[in-house]
């Protein structure tokens, strides 16, 4: 069981926590204006990265913020979290 | 007294003053507090312990700790304390424990399943897969059944568990795993420097290998191993931040550093005190993790190796300096490894008369050098080629080796003997490393996988890390705990390391290193002692294809039971290697998982089992309805009235009248449970807007409407009817089973996606209770007992809103119907809730106000075509197939509404909403039946059943289904087919089936 950095609360056990899945790109302003292609890419395509890889998590147990977290999928490691909207630290690249 | 086998003194965790009688298969034997039980029967000369899995060969006792692979016994201490597969060299003797052997018929002497290993060649690995897959009915009919009579280890216990189990969670600096000579020196280290540290050990006492060393062991510092094991145990024990746990296995140590030890309190207690737990699970949370594991001795290969009477030297070693028990009077020694040496030395000091030490390395080293000057006959350059006896070992075969480590069959020797004991080297503990995620990597020089890479919080050190000496270990431990402390903060202060006098040990020969032994008579040659996997089993996988690992262990199971092959790794896979002639470092052993032992439920389970398993969520009328005669059941965690049967009056009959009650009179429903949200906010209304696939900002205040929320892939996540409360102010009215994914959903798009958005979602759910008060009698009713508003049809129309008064109780009153009848909904504050309802009653009973349940709400909102969430939808559905194109909104984006213009999502194989009327009226279609247009196998399935009831109002059975686009015309004629049923014919109409054009809503 991951221990889980909520940037608001600290560490705390992963089952207080919900995955969101990968930090995909926003969401576009106007869907209608994108061709079906576009718009599928947007809405499945995602890296699935072996490394270092942005999540969104959900305190659902605990203060109820959604927040970004890095995670190695590699070995689990996680790497950081913040806020949404907040800047990322610097992340190791790819099997550092 | 205490057994043949039992020396007179001696024993270092005996108490000769406390007897114990307890009992094997009914037959009475005495014991002494300090004994385990696989000690206990030693000492009473009982050899047989159990019949193997598959073959029904007899099988001894192979080892002393948690690797046995043979002695698993059922054992009871009492009613419901039963527990299967208990391996006997950890069970502790205490008064009147019973223990009965297993997978043996009628009695492990004269097992009827020994017949099966006259078969030894029908049964070879794979047996099953090749002999039972057809015909595919003859499976679960015919042989499973069978084969699940013959097979399985132990039977389940019966009675419930009256035993107390308990979770401990702790954070702490450092885990030390192994309470041998390196954790307990790693964990003195850790302690001086101030750090908190936990020291797990799984025996019953400190000491690890080293305490069960005796005068052949080695010195330290001029002290005996005992004293100055001692003199490390005191110390930890007077360190104030040092929680050492012993009968402490850590079963677990995942990535993230996240530990599980289990601690087994009562279980060896004489007479437990009753607020103790039986065992204590302790979730553990390091900032770092030494494992000192140590090592598990490998059994040898040559034929006929099972036979009770084969032990490892290190096991006979432990029995006689923990229980003074010898394992045999007459001994010969297999030493492919110095430390049967020792083995062999202490044992004859005992009183054992050892006939032979048997060597395959041609060039005896010190030790062997050793033994023979103590007056022990060393026969270097000799292996063993077989055994005899039955059950019990009576002799041993064995045979000078040529040049080329053959067995040369002139010089063969027979040697009686009652014990024979081996040594095939020594394998590192290393599961915890792999579970946690560190790197393993061949070593050729210890014939072992070695820990190479691993997380930087852990380290491993002594055996566990291949040391094959004290002193190296003890090097290794300091090293290893120094750089933890280091990354922790802690300084340790310099200590030189004491003076060990002990030998340098030569080389060991690995087992699978004398193939001429084992290719003798690979089907009676065991590497898995607990599967009864044989060298031919993994001969026979390389041959079919399965020469990877991760194949061959699941062809032939090598290492796939109960122990997880401890003692068959890594000679499995050399042999693997061998057979398929790849060098072993290419192949990549298979990672042991989760628990190192065998864990009961209990303790995992801690105490959320009953009603404490998980939360039980009641309304606010709860009582109210348990007053009415409700029979509940679980909708979610919540606790929700089936229905109300009268006396007497069976289940269908009272959803039968609950449903004409709400048809021609007035039916009260508690839907607390319906999902709640109120969400506010200067952009509340903008952000609905873009949830909701309805058009929400021109909804007035004091209007409801009823919408969808959707996934951006365009399919139905929730529906739900939203309120305006105020020009910024809402209430959400949700699906009771969708409330939790609604919230994260709703939390989801206004945080990450639109934080620049000013609107606020709090769940208001369990704030009030919801009554339902449907029927065309509803107005009549709520006349009679709300001040305050006008609840005429033409000032209080179908989905508006009104704020009133019942009694002294403020009341929100929505009119909205899920039965298609008249009705309204009551939102009153929780605490008020049976108040309200109860001055309902009290004001009509003229009218006869009528309690119903889920069951009449399934119903009447089935009558009507209306869609439930997760019966309709499955994740897949969009708002089309549904037939609701009316809901979605044309005039905004929402979410999901982009991809409802993909091609797929138009296709004429899209699954299409339709009601099913059978021709039989009595017949009820199966939900999930498959919608056929014949009832023969390879037809196309057209679409399911996802509702079926019978209706008291149309007086047959009706049903929705989702049938494919193109074939939903009404009037087409399909068959309901569910496997083992008759089919059904239905007609395919509009799923609405009662008042389609809404008069009864709108009255």
């Amino acid at each position: 069981m991951l221990e889980i950095p909520c940037p608001w609360c600290g560490p705390r056990a992963e089952v207080e926590f919900a995955c969101g899945g990968e930090s995909g790109p926003p969401r576009p302003a106007d869907p209608g204006s994108l061709d079906d292609a576009a718009w599928t890419a947007w809405l499945w395509n995602r890296t699935n990265r072996k490394g270092p890889h942005v999540e969104t998590w959900w305190h659902q147990a605990g203060c109820g913020r959604w927040f970004l977290l890095a995670r190695d999928t590699s070995d689990d490691r996680v790497l950081a979290s913040w806020p949404i909207g907040a800047t990322p630290p610097p992340l190791p690249e790819e099997g550092a | 007294m205490s057994g043949p086998f039992r020396l007179a003194e001696g024993g270092t965790r005996l108490d000769r003053g406390r007897p114990i009688g307890f009992s094997l298969d009914g037959k009475r034997f005495t014991g002494f507090a300090g004994d385990t039980l696989a000690s206990a029967l030693l000492a009473s000369g009982v050899r047989l312990v159990g019949r193997s899995f598959k073959r029904h060969r007899p099988r001894g006792l192979l080892t002393a700790g948690p690797e046995e692979p043979n002695a698993l016994l059922r054992v009871e201490r009492g009613p419901g304390r039963v527990d299967p597969n208990s391996r006997a060299t950890l069970v502790e003797l205490v008064p009147g424990l019973a223990a009965s052997t297993q997978n043996a018929w009628p009695s492990v002497r004269f097992d009827a399943g020994a017949i099966f290993d006259r078969f030894a060649g029908h049964l070879a690995a794979g047996f099953y897969y090749k002999t039972f897959f057809r015909p595919g009915w003859a499976w679960h009919r015919l042989f499973e059944p069978a084969i699940r009579r013959v097979a399985g280890l132990g039977r389940a216990p019966e009675a419930p568990d009256p035993d107390r189990y308990l979770h401990r969670h702790v954070h702490c600096d450092l885990l030390i795993v192994g309470g041998g000579p390196a954790g307990l020196r790693a964990a003195r280290r850790a302690a001086r420097a101030g750090a908190r540290v936990i020291l797990a050990d799984e025996r019953p006492a400190p000491g690890g290998g080293l305490a069960d060393t005796g005068t052949a062991g080695p010195r330290i510092a001029g002290e005996t191993a005992a004293a100055w094991l001692a003199g490390l145990v005191a110390e930890l024990d007077r360190a104030g931040e040092v929680v050492r746990l012993d009968r402490t296995t850590a079963q677990a140590l995942h990535p993230s550093g996240y530990a599980l030890l289990l601690e087994r309190v009562s279980d060896h207690l004489r007479e437990p005190d009753p607020r103790l737990p039986r065992e204590r699970l302790w979730k553990v949370r390091p900032r770092a993790v030494l494992l000192a594991t140590g090592a598990i001795e490998r059994p040898l290969l040559f034929p006929d190796n099972d036979r009770p009477g084969i032990l490892l030297a290190g096991a006979a070693r432990a029995f006689l300096a923990r229980q003074a028990v010898l394992p045999g009077r007459d001994l010969v020694v297999a030493a492919f490894d110095d430390s049967a040496y020792a083995a062999a030395l202490e044992l004859a000091r005992a009183g054992a008369r050892v006939h032979a030490i048997v060597d395959p390395r041609p060039e005896p080293g010190w030790a062997a050098r050793t033994a023979a000057e103590a007056g022990l006959r060393v026969l270097a350059g000799w292996a063993p080629v077989g055994s005899e006896g039955g059950p019990g070992l009576r002799a041993v075969r064995l045979a000078p080796l040529d040049a080329k480590g053959r067995p040369e069959a002139r010089g063969e020797r027979t040697i009686p003997c009652d014990a024979l004991l081996v040594s095939g080297g020594w394998t590192p503990a290393v599961q915890l490393w792999a579970q946690a995620g560190g790197a393993v990597a061949w070593d050729e020089a210890a014939a072992a996988f070695l820990p190479t890479r691993g997380p930087s919080w852990l380290a491993v050190a002594g055996a566990a890390a291949g040391a094959r000496t004290l002193g190296e270990a003890l090097a290794q431990a300091d090293r290893a705990v120094d750089r933890l402390l280091a990354g922790l903060g802690f300084t340790p202060e310099a200590e030189p390391l004491p003076p060990i006098e002990e030998p340098e040990p030569a080389r060991a020969l690995p087992p699978w290193a004398t193939p001429e032994l084992w290719r003798r008579d690979p089907k009676a040659t065991f590497v898995d002692f607990q599967n009864d996997v044989s060298v031919a089993d993994l001969e026979g996988a390389v041959r079919e294809g399965f020469s990877a690992p991760e194949h061959a262990k699941r062809w032939t199971t090598a290492g796939m039971a109960t122990d997880q092959g401890k003692t068959a790794q890594p000679t499995a896979l050399a042999l693997l290697a061998a057979s398929s002639v790849r060098p072993l470092e290419e192949l990549a052993p298979t990672t042991m998982r989760p628990p190192w032992t065998p864990t009961s439920f209990g303790a995992l389970a801690g105490v959320h089992r009953s009603d404490l398993f998980r939360p039980i969520r009641t309304t606010p009328l709860h009582g109210w309805a348990a007053a009415k005669g409700a029979i509940f059941e679980d909708v979610g965690h919540w606790k929700r009235p089936t229905a109300f049967p009268r006396p007497g009056e069976s289940l269908e009959a009272a959803v039968a009248r609950e449903c004409r009650a709400v048809r021609t009179g007035v039916g009260l429903l508690d839907a607390s449970t319906l999902g709640a949200f109120d969400v506010q906010g200067e952009d509340a209304a903008s952000f609905l807007e873009r949830i909701w696939t309805i058009d929400v900002a021109d909804l007035p205040v004091g209007r409801c409407r009823y919408g969808l929320v959707l996934k951006d892939d365009g399919t139905v996540l929730d529906d739900g009817v939203v309120c305006r409360l105020a020009p910024n102010r809402f209430l959400l009215s949700t699906t009771t089973g969708g409330a939790a994914r609604l919230h994260a959903w709703l939390e989801r798009w206004a945080q990450t996606e639109w934080p620049e958005l000013e609107v606020w979602i709090t769940p208001v759910t369990e704030g009030r209770a919801v009554i339902a008060v449907q029927g065309p009698q509803s107005r009549l009713l709520l006349r009679r007992a709300v001040s305050g508003v006008d609840l005429s049809a033409k000032a209080f129309p179908h989905m508006a809103w009104r704020e009133g008064w019942i009694g002294g109780v403020p009341v929100r009153i929505f009119r909205v119907s899920f039965t298609g009848e008249l009705g309204f909904e009551l939102h009153v504050p929780a605490s008020r809730a049976e108040e309200v309802v109860e001055t309902l009653e009290r004001l009509a009973p003229d009218l006869e106000p009528t309690p119903y349940g889920i069951e009449a709400m399934h119903l009447l909102r089935l009558e009507k075509g209306y869609i439930l969430v997760g019966h309709e939808t499955d994740g897949t559905i969009t708002p089309r197939d549904l037939g609701l194109e009316r809901l979605l909104s044309s005039k905004k984006d929402f979410v999901g509404k982009r991809s409802l213009e993909l091609p797929e999502h138009r296709s004429a194989d899209r699954p299409r909403l339709v009601g099913l009327l059978p021709v039989d009226p009595t017949a009820l279609p199966s939900v999930g039946g498959q919608l056929v247009e014949r009832a023969e196998p390879g037809t196309p399935s057209l679409g399911r059943v996802s509702s079926a009831g019978r209706s008291p109002t149309l007086g047959r059975t009706i049903a929705l289904g989702l049938v494919r686009a193109d074939r939903a015309r009404p009037g087409t004629r399909l068959l309901v087919y569910a496997a083992d049923r008759p089919a059904i014919e239905v007609e395919l109409c509009s799923p609405c089936f009662l008042d389609p054009e809404g008069a009864r809503l709108r009255g």
